[in-house]
């Protein structure tokens, strides 16, 4: 198996190519997801709202503007095959360079600070926040979410004990979603991640974000409990905006991963309607 | 866009504003002032130690915003509101100085519904995420205090035609309240 070479200027490309994109044009199956909801929410307020979120996002990507001023924190997903080999360069300088020129040359907002306590904004909005995988093959697959606050702040981990069970855990999302209410932009796509550790099981609540809307998670088991949880969210009639409406969420999707015998970490990831991703492949 | 929107001048004339309902969509047109977290922080603590405030408050709206750069010669880039509550801490006593409209989006704490009710202010929900419509209804900005704060400054701003509806009326009535409730299926 060849070592495979790629240059640092490559990923900084793709980074930078990526943070343009997702944040300029609402992802296919959101927009779809909006759409279908705009049909179903029987509420008036809810369908005028949908309405200017489907014209926002059409004006955004005609005339290249960010979908919304929350450019958000730059997360990166790098996936990295093991028989890659970076050179001319260093990989965060990479993915930092490309996400400080993506911010200048779109005139995105720059709402990173440098020291949570001093607060003295970076100007760039670097760093960005990354997430690194190993994965087999020669390939480097990057993947931007600019993820803005109003949803980040809503967000929870809770440390949960086996006996808590599936009632303890639906008990998490429904209370997270309720305390949420329209802070976090409803309608949302709601990540769960249950199992690990506590910064793992958060984590695997923002990769639930990553999956499309419409693909339900491959365990029958969960994929019944999503659909389940999803209803019982759209039942607390927040609405799009939190003005009240059946549309509270678009999607629950759940990831899991094996957790210690006296472990159950449940984290709940809000991603807003504006939840904004973009996946470029280097090969 | 809604056809039975009202339209609401801006600076808010104090009677205009006490007739405004909890769900009335509004047009708003004119000059208001934005600002977020430090600029809040700022205006209560000058307020608290009694120094004189860079802009007066009497009568103004403050929108909750931190907008995007403009590119070439647009006024500024996407322009939606941030989250309100975060500023609760500080807005009952903006308010008592004559703060008479806010622009932002989220629940706000008794406190603030309190101190609306007080002083027959209003609270706007501007739309959370609809960022690129919000930049074009903004015709001009300008900093007005604070430039060290990059895109968390006080501005001057106009609008024309933007869009927003009454969150919070003169009476203390709450469309966040109000509006799931007819919608809630108890579980």
């Amino acid at each position: 198996m060849a070592i495979r070479s790629i240059a640092a200027s490559q990923i900084e490309n793709a980074v930078y190519q990526a943070a343009l994109e997702a944040n300029t044009r609402l992802p296919a199956d959101i927009m779809h997801a909006l759409e279908q909801a705009e049909t179903a929410e029987s509420s008036e307020n809810g369908r005028k709202v949908l309405r200017l979120l489907l014209e926002n996002a059409r004006l955004a990507a005609e005339q290249v503007l960010p979908i919304c001023q929350d450019t958000g924190v730059a997360i990166v997903f790098a996936d990295v095959g093991q028989e890659v080999h970076l050179v001319d360069g260093e990989w965060e300088s990479a993915i930092n360079r490309g996400i400080a020129a993506a911010y200048r040359d779109g005139s995105f907002r720059c709402s990173m600070v440098a020291d949570p306590l001093q607060r003295a904004n970076t100007g760039d909005n670097t760093p960005a926040l990354i997430h690194w995988q190993l994965v087999p093959g020669s390939r480097v697959t990057i993947t931007v979410m600019p993820k803005g606050f109003g949803s980040e702040n809503m967000s929870r981990v809770v440390m949960l004990v086996p006996s808590d069970g599936i009632a303890g855990i639906r008990s998490v999302i429904i209370e997270t979603v309720k305390s949420a209410g329209p802070n976090a932009c409803p309608p949302l796509i709601v990540g769960v991640g249950i199992g690990g550790t506590q910064d793992h099981a958060a984590l695997l609540a923002k990769k639930a974000l990553l999956r499309p809307i419409g693909v339900a998670h491959p365990g029958a088991q969960t994929a019944l409990l999503e659909q389940q949880w999803l209803g019982e969210i759209n039942d607390l009639g927040i609405g799009p905006g939190g003005f009240g409406g059946n549309t509270t969420a678009l999607a629950l999707h759940i990831e899991t991963y094996a957790t210690h015998i006296a472990g159950l970490p449940v984290a709940v990831q809000l991603g807003c309607h504006a939840l904004r991703r973009s996946t470029i492949i280097v090969s | 866009m809604t056809d039975n929107s009202k339209i609401v001048q801006l600076p808010l004339d104090a009677t205009i504003a006490r007739t405004l309902r909890a769900g009335d969509w509004v047009r708003l047109q004119g000059a208001l002032l934005g600002a977020r977290d430090a600029v809040h922080r700022r205006l209560f603590e000058a307020i608290q130690q009694e120094r004189e405030l860079p802009v007066a408050l009497m009568g103004e709206t403050i929108y909750n915003v931190g907008p995007c750069p403009g590119r070439g010669e647009k006024a500024c880039g996407s322009a939606g509101p941030t989250t309100s509550g975060r500023m609760d801490r500080y807005t009952p006593a903006l308010l008592e100085k004559g703060l008479l409209g806010m622009i932002g989006k989220g629940k706000r704490s008794e406190a603030v519904v309190t101190a609306i009710k007080d002083r027959g202010a209003v609270y706007f929900a501007a739309l959370g995420g609809a960022g690129a419509i919000y930049g074009t209804r903004i015709n001009s900005i300008e900093v007005v205090a604070y430039p060290e704060l990059g895109p968390e400054a006080l501005f001057r701003m106009e609008v024309v035609d933007f869009p927003a509806i009454v969150a919070i009326d003169s009476r203390g009535c709450d469309l966040y309240e109000a509006g799931p409730a007819s919608f809630r299926r108890d579980l």
